[in-house]
């Protein structure tokens, strides 16, 4: 175990492998909030683990110092739950872009959201498959035709992701910029001291295959404070299906028990007899 | 009409002569220029009648496939790598229930560790899934046989996989002769097939077989494969008829017959080899080569009577079998069993090492497979000194930690991670 410096830097959470990532990719700013977060966490880095998939943004585990697992395209929570089963001292970040997360991986972020293990997860949208060259994502508006393997574009609605975890039983739900690093660090403490499933949405424009998403910078705003965060799913429900996807902050939390080996040991048969009469 | 194209352009304009009215894509490095090709031609209009499907994993395009053709739509995907592992399911599903779809691998390493580049692990991983496996050795011969495999698929009524080499073939420009669209109506009629969810008829397919009718489906399966091994030749005549070029078939003879030495291969690769052997035998080496175009069906007989007179064969192949050896290797020797040929099993090409494949690393392979030398199997480029340094750590302690991670640090392609 290496000492925790009494104050950590951000840079002290980044390893020297230079990102590979475009010029003015979102990412940039989603890895500076992970190690900034981590930094006022005064986590050492080996209580860490940092699981990917993937894509451009699931090369995040190599530009840090904590333990990486780059790993199968889409199972990123999967290995990460398997993970925190196994050592559940251990803080999980698992991260990833919407592709990875919500088409080859959506069942498995279904099933995330619902067992609620005490892990966050933070995926870099940019609503384009970036890795292979700019293809729509299930994120990407149904009228976006610049895609080859979208001739007449999507033709499906767009994947709600906040409105999808909430419905799937996520139990803190965020959604943040990638411009604002500052911002999205305090998120990801709040979403790492949260107890649960905590899923941030980042907004993280791709500047080389979406270049109208430098626009976005202009269009973000945070969610009316005055009603969100709520631990009221039909308002959260109301606030997801409102907004235009642009709006960040907070939307939902939510005080469930926490899947833990603990707990399942603690559940009998009679309790579980007892919620079905219930 | 000839073109100067990308191989994937190549093959996207093959399959569009071919008229596929169902076509799902789902992006995986090398082969996502093919389907992005194709899905550029639905929207101009190029392919007519042909719904384009964009999914959500490879698992998907190969189920949608099944799906299409199990409803008599002419049904096309491509894929790669990690792509084929994922849809494995499928690939199964698809040859078991004899639907006659048609896939083009770009054949790609598989992980951990991730490598993009060019072997032959992907299809290999499936040699026994059912489908028929043809390799392809340029970009023409890719052009030619997906005219012949959807043919092939719909007579027979089976899936077939046309298995090209990641960017070696698909990202490389040549020549191409792309024919035109009354030569490829005359060659390939419209798909009738030999079942059908018909709402005059109805069927319900997947059915459960239990152990008093799985045997015999599985002996038809082998059947159907043994049928290819007399069509896929006939298939390649009456192609050569008609557009005057010898391309598919089971097996290609590059001056074999009489040769002492005969070099077995499979895809591109013989396109460099061809040079270094013509070197050789200029200079009075007997020495020859032959490549497997279709690696299931394997042309036993065909390969036994041209090898029969060889003294011996060196197999390179870029796939190895764990624990086993050369896959291809394996195949030969045992339609070899009963002949007093010797065998050498090279592997090479994993993972895209060496880049590129040159003459002089093949030729020094070949003169020591000449003086039988080589090892069982023999590595072909392999740098020992890496391997046995790791050996080495872990001889020296337990928790040795990653071997791609620790080998990567020692030939400095990253450094240590940093700690704090």
């Amino acid at each position: 175990m290496n000492p925790i410096p009494e104050q950590p830097r951000p840079k002290d959470y980044k390893s020297d492998v230079k990102p590979v990532w475009c010029p003015g990719c979102g990412d940039f700013g989603v890895l500076n909030a992970i190690t900034k977060a981590l930094a006022s966490l005064r986590l050492p880095p080996e209580q860490v683990a940092l699981i990917s998939g993937i894509g451009c943004s699931s090369r995040v585990p190599a530009y840090t110092s904590l333990y990486g697992f780059h790993g199968i395209h889409g199972r990123a929570l999967a290995v990460g739950a398997g993970l925190k089963a196994a050592r559940p001292d251990l803080n999980v970040l698992v991260a990833g872009g919407d592709g990875d997360g919500f088409s080859i991986g959506g069942n498995h972020f279904l099933h995330a959201c619902r067992r609620n293990m005490n892990m966050t997860y933070i995926v870099m949208d940019n609503e384009v498959y970036g890795m292979t060259k700019g293809q729509a994502s299930p994120t990407t508006a149904p009228d976006w035709t610049q895609s080859k393997l979208t001739p007449s574009g999507t033709l499906s609605r767009a994947f709600q992701p906040a409105a999808i975890a909430l419905a799937a039983g996520a139990t803190f739900i965020a959604r943040a910029f990638s411009g604002k690093p500052n911002t999205l660090a305090q998120l990801i403490v709040l979403a790492m001291q949260h107890p649960g499933f905590a899923f941030i949405q980042v907004l993280s424009p791709c500047p080389t295959f979406r270049p109208e998403q430098k626009e976005w910078k202009n269009i973000v705003r945070p969610f009316p404070a005055d009603e969100l965060p709520t631990s009221d799913p039909a308002l959260a429900a109301l606030h997801c299906q409102r907004d235009d996807g642009m709006s960040t902050g907070v939307i939902y939390v939510e005080a469930r028990p926490v899947w833990s080996r603990s707990e399942m040991e603690k559940t009998t048969i009679e309790d579980i007899e007892q919620e079905f009469r219930s | 009409m000839l073109k100067q194209i990308e191989g994937s352009h190549a093959v996207a304009e093959a399959v569009a002569l071919c008229r596929p009215e169902v076509i799902s894509a789902y992006p995986i490095t090398p082969q996502t220029h093919i389907v992005e090709d194709l899905g550029s031609m639905v929207k101009s209009g190029e392919i007519a009648n042909c719904e384009f499907l964009l999914v959500e994993s490879e698992f998907g395009a190969l189920s949608a496939c099944i799906g299409s053709s199990a409803a008599g739509a002419r049904s096309y995907t491509a894929t790669s790598s990690q792509g084929m592992l994922f849809m494995m399911e499928a690939v199964y599903n698809a040859s078991g229930m004899g639907l006659p779809i048609v896939m083009t691998v770009g054949n790609r390493a598989i992980g951990a560790p991730i490598n993009i580049w060019n072997d032959w692990g992907d299809s290999m991983s499936a040699r026994d899934a059912g489908w028929i496996q043809l390799f392809v050795e340029s970009n023409q011969q890719a052009v030619d046989v997906h005219i012949q495999a959807f043919r092939l698929a719909e007579q027979l009524s089976l899936p077939v996989m046309v298995c090209m080499d990641g960017f070696v073939l698909t990202h490389s420009y040549s020549q191409v002769d792309i024919p035109d669209q009354k030569q490829v109506d005359a060659f390939l009629p419209t798909f009738e097939p030999r079942q059908l969810l018909d709402p005059a008829s109805p069927v319900s397919m997947g059915a459960m077989v239990g152990p008093d009718a799985f045997t015999e489906v599985r002996y038809l399966a082998h059947h159907k494969q043994m049928e290819a091994l007399e069509l896929i030749p006939e298939q390649a005549a009456e192609f050569e008829t008609l557009f005057g070029r010898d391309s598919g078939g089971l097996v290609k003879s590059f001056d074999c017959e009489g040769a002492e030495t005969v070099v077995v291969t499979m895809g591109s690769v013989i396109g460099t080899m061809k040079h270094v052997l013509a070197e050789m035998r200029d200079e009075g080496i007997s020495i020859g080569a032959l490549t497997v175009r279709s690696f299931r069906p394997f042309p036993k007989e065909t390969l036994r009577d041209l090898l029969k007179d060889a003294k011996r064969v060196i197999v390179f192949e870029k796939c190895l079998a764990v624990g086993m050896g050369g896959i291809l290797a394996m195949n030969l020797r045992m339609a070899l069993k009963d002949f007093p040929i010797r065998v050498h099993s090279a592997i090479g090409g994993l993972g895209g090492r060496p880049r590129p494949i040159t003459r002089a690393n093949l030729r020094r392979m070949f003169e020591k497979g000449i003086r039988d030398e080589m090892e069982e199997p023999h590595f072909h480029d392999i740098h020992m000194d890496i391997v046995e340094r790791e050996l080495e750590r872990e001889q020296a302690q337990r928790r040795s930690g990653s071997i791609a991670e620790n080998i990567l640090q020692d030939v400095g392609v990253v450094a240590a991670a940093k700690t704090i």
